[in-house]
C-alpha cells in the first residue's frame, strides 16, 4: 500500500530531472533530492517508501536520461501509474527495474492508498472499491523487469536472447 | 505478401530473418554513441554487467559535448571518467570543441542503412541520411556497446508527404514544427516517421536533419529519408562517398498512416512555452520581448542554418537589450563559417559565438536563462526548466526567426527584413 502522488499530463524528463541539477547525476542520492521538483516541490521531501507517481499522458518525453527513471525510484516510488509514457522513458523504467504501469490514472485522486498487484494486472484501492486492469507488459520487458532489470538480465545471461 | 518500410527493410539487414511491424527482434548495431550526461551512467553500467569492453571500440563514440568545456568541476570529474575509459577500451572519445554527438556521427560516422542506438534521445537525426538512428537509455546503450546488439519492436511507420515550394522565411524548422503541433508531442510514440515529396527530394542533408531530429518531439522512434543523389552528394563532402547505400521502401509497403504537408502554405512557426507541440504561427505571437537568442543545437547548428541568420544581420547590430549566442554544431561547421565570414559577420553584429558544442540548451552553461526571462531558440525543445530558471519561457523557431528577432529584440516575423 502506498500512497497516490497526481501529476498532470506531459511531465518532461526536464521537469523530473532538471537540467540545472545536471552535475549531480553522477551523485544519484542528491540529484533524488529534486526530482519533479518544478511541478510539486514537496514531493521529494514527503514522499515515502512505497508511494505512487500517478500521471497523465506522455509521461517522461524528452530527453534519454535514465537518471529520470532512477531518482523517481531512489525517491522511494514504487511504480509510475500513467495513462500513456514517452517511449524511451518506459523502456528506461524497466531497465532498471521500476514498474512503468499503464492505465486510467483518472479514477485515482490524489492521496488514495492503492496497491499494485503486478501478477494478476491490476491496481486496487480497497477502502474506494476501485480495481483497475492494466495489460500486461510485452514478454521481453516483462522477464527484464522480473529478472530486476537489464543489467541483472545480461550478467546472468551475458546475452539479450530472451 | 505485402512490401517493406524503410524500417523494416533495415531491420531485417540486421536481424537476419523476415519481419513486419509489430514483432520484437534482436538487432545487430552498427553505432553506438553516448554523451557526457548519459556517458558516466553507461560506463557504471558496463562495469555492473561484468563487460567492459566494447564489442567494437571503432564503432563506439564517448561526445564530451553537453558540458563542452565542463563548467563545474562535479562535470569535469565526468570528463575524466569517460575519457579513461575510452582510452582503455579504445572506444573512440570526440572532445570538448568537436561539437554536437549527431552532426559528428552525420559528418564522420552514420552510414545509409546502419542501426545506430545513442543515449540521446535526439538519436534519430542519423534518419537524414537514411539510417535507423533511436535514443535509449544509458543501461540499453550499454548493452548495445558490450554486445554489439539490441532489442527492438519494430514500429510501424507514419508516411509524411510534403509538397510544394517553401514560402520565403519558411525552412524544414517549421516543416517539423507543424506537424508537431498538428499530431502532438505523442502523436507517433513508438512509430516511425519516414518523410517523402518533391520538397523533401529538393531538400539538402541538414534541412533533413532538422526534421529527423525533431521526429522525437512528436514521439517517434525514428524519423527517416531515403538516401538519394543528396545523400551521396552529402557522403562525398565529407569525404565517404563509400558509405552511400540506396534503400527505399516498396510501392505496395504497409504505411500505418499517411499525412500530407503543403510546403507552399506554411508560415514560420513558434512553440511556445512549455512544450513543443503548442505550435502557433508567427502571425499569432502577438508582442513577446526577449532576453536571450540562441542559435545552434542539433536541430539547428549547421552552416546552412548559420548561413541563414547571417544573411538576416548582415550590417545590422543586435537589440541591446537582447543577447545574442551562436553556437555551431561541429567543429567542421565553425572552421567553415568561419573562412567563409559568417563568424565575423555575427561578431559584428553584437553577437556572442562560442565554441562547437550543444550550447545554452541543456541548461548547463552558455546561456542559462534567470528568473522570467524570456528565450527565443532554434533548438528542438522548450520543456519548463530546460534551460535554467524554472519560471523562464522558451520559445522555438527557425534560424531567420531568430535573427529577426536578435534584431528586433522582440519574437519577429522574417519576412519583414528578408
Amino acid at each position: 500500500m502506498g500512497k497516490a502522488w497526481k501529476f498532470g499530463d506531459s511531465i518532461s524528463t526536464d521537469v523530473i530531472a532538471p537540467g540545472r541539477y545536471f552535475h549531480l547525476r553522477s551523485n544519484l542520492p542528491e540529484l533524488a533530492k529534486h526530482v519533479l521538483e518544478p511541478a510539486r516541490p514537496e514531493f521529494a521531501s514527503e514522499v515515502k517508501k512505497g508511494d505512487f507517481v500517478v500521471a497523465g499522458d506522455n509521461f517522461g518525453l524528452g530527453s534519454s536520461r535514465e537518471h529520470a527513471p532512477i531518482i523517481i525510484k531512489i525517491a522511494g516510488a514504487k511504480a509510475v501509474l500513467a495513462k500513456s509514457f514517452a517511449r524511451i522513458f518506459y523502456r528506461n523504467c524497466i531497465n532498471i527495474g521500476l514498474p512503468a504501469i499503464t492505465c486510467n490514472t483518472d479514477k485515482i485522486d490524489e492521496g488514495y492508498e492503492i496497491e499494485l498487484d503486478m501478477e494478476k494486472g491490476v491496481v486496487r484501492n480497497k477502502t474506494k472499491g476501485m480495481e483497475l486492469e492494466f495489460p500486461h507488459l510485452p514478454p521481453v520487458m516483462n522477464r527484464i523487469l522480473q529478472e530486476g532489470g537489464l543489467v541483472a538480465y545480461i550478467k546472468a545471461h551475458k546475452s539479450l536472447e530472451i | 505478401m505485402a512490401g517493406k518500410t524503410l524500417s523494416e527493410k533495415i531491420i531485417e539487414k540486421h536481424c537476419g530473418k523476415v519481419v513486419s511491424a509489430g514483432e520484437t527482434v534482436i538487432v545487430n548495431v552498427d553505432l553506438s554513441y553516448v554523451q557526457d550526461g548519459t556517458g558516466p551512467l553507461t560506463v557504471r553500467r558496463m562495469k555492473e554487467m561484468g563487460i567492459e569492453v566494447a564489442y567494437n571500440p571503432k564503432k563506439t563514440i564517448f561526445f564530451l559535448d553537453h558540458a563542452s568545456p565542463s563548467p563545474r568541476m562535479e562535470l569535469s570529474n565526468d570528463h575524466e571518467f569517460m575519457r579513461d575509459f575510452a582510452r582503455k577500451s579504445g572506444i573512440i572519445l570526440s572532445d570538448v570543441g568537436n561539437g554536437i554527438s549527431h552532426h559528428n556521427s552525420l559528418e564522420k560516422y552514420a552510414c545509409p542503412s546502419d542501426v545506430i542506438v545513442g543515449a540521446d534521445s535526439h538519436t534519430c537525426t542519423n534518419g537524414a541520411l537514411g539510417a535507423f538512428g533511436t535514443g535509449m537509455g544509458s543501461t540499453d546503450v550499454a548493452a548495445a556497446i558490450a554486445l554489439g546488439k539490441t532489442w527492438m519492436r519494430v514500429p510501424e511507420t507514419y508516411l509524411v508527404e510534403v509538397n510544394g515550394r517553401l514560402p520565403k522565411g519558411v525552412y524544414s524548422k517549421d516543416i517539423i514544427l507543424h506537424l508537431i503541433g498538428t499530431i502532438g508531442s505523442n502523436g507517433a510514440t513508438y512509430k516511425a516517421l519516414e518523410f517523402t515529396g518533391d520538397t523533401i527530394n529538393d531538400m539538402s542533408t541538414a534541412g533533413r536533419s532538422t526534421i529527423a531530429n525533431m521526429s522525437v518531439e512528436a514521439g517517434a522512434k525514428a524519423g527517416l529519408f531515403s538516401p538519394d543523389d543528396e545523400t551521396r552528394n552529402f557522403l562525398k563532402a565529407m569525404g565517404r562517398e563509400e558509405a552511400f547505400r540506396e534503400l527505399k521502401s516498396d510501392e505496395d509497403a504497409v504505411f500505418e498512416k499517411k499525412i500530407q504537408i503543403k510546403a507552399d502554405e506554411l508560415e514560420p512557426l513558434i512553440a511556445v512555452p512549455h512544450l513543443v507541440d503548442n505550435v502557433k504561427k508567427i502571425s499569432e505571437i502577438g508582442k513577446v520581448k526577449v532576453n536571450e537568442v540562441f542559435i545552434g543545437t542539433s536541430c539547428n547548428g549547421r552552416l546552412e542554418d548559420l548561413h541563414i541568420a547571417a544573411s538576416i544581420m548582415k550590417g545590422h547590430t543586435i537589440n541591446p537589450d537582447t543577447r545574442v549566442i551562436v553556437t555551431p554544431a561541429s567543429r567542421r561547421v565553425y572552421i567553415e563559417a568561419l573562412k567563409d565570414g559568417t563568424i565575423e559577420t555575427f561578431m559584428e553584429a553584437g553577437a556572442l559565438v562560442t565554441g562547437a558544442g550543444c550550447g545554452a540548451c541543456d541548461g548547463v552553461h552558455l546561456g542559462i536563462l534567470g528568473d522570467g526571462e524570456v528565450c527565443l531558440a532554434t533548438q528542438p525543445r522548450n520543456f519548463k526548466g530546460r534551460m535554467g530558471d524554472p519560471d523562464s519561457f522558451i520559445y522555438l523557431g527557425n534560424p531567420a526567426v531568430a535573427a529577426a528577432t536578435a534584431l528586433a529584440g522582440e519574437i519577429s516575423d522574417p519576412r519583414e527584413v528578408m
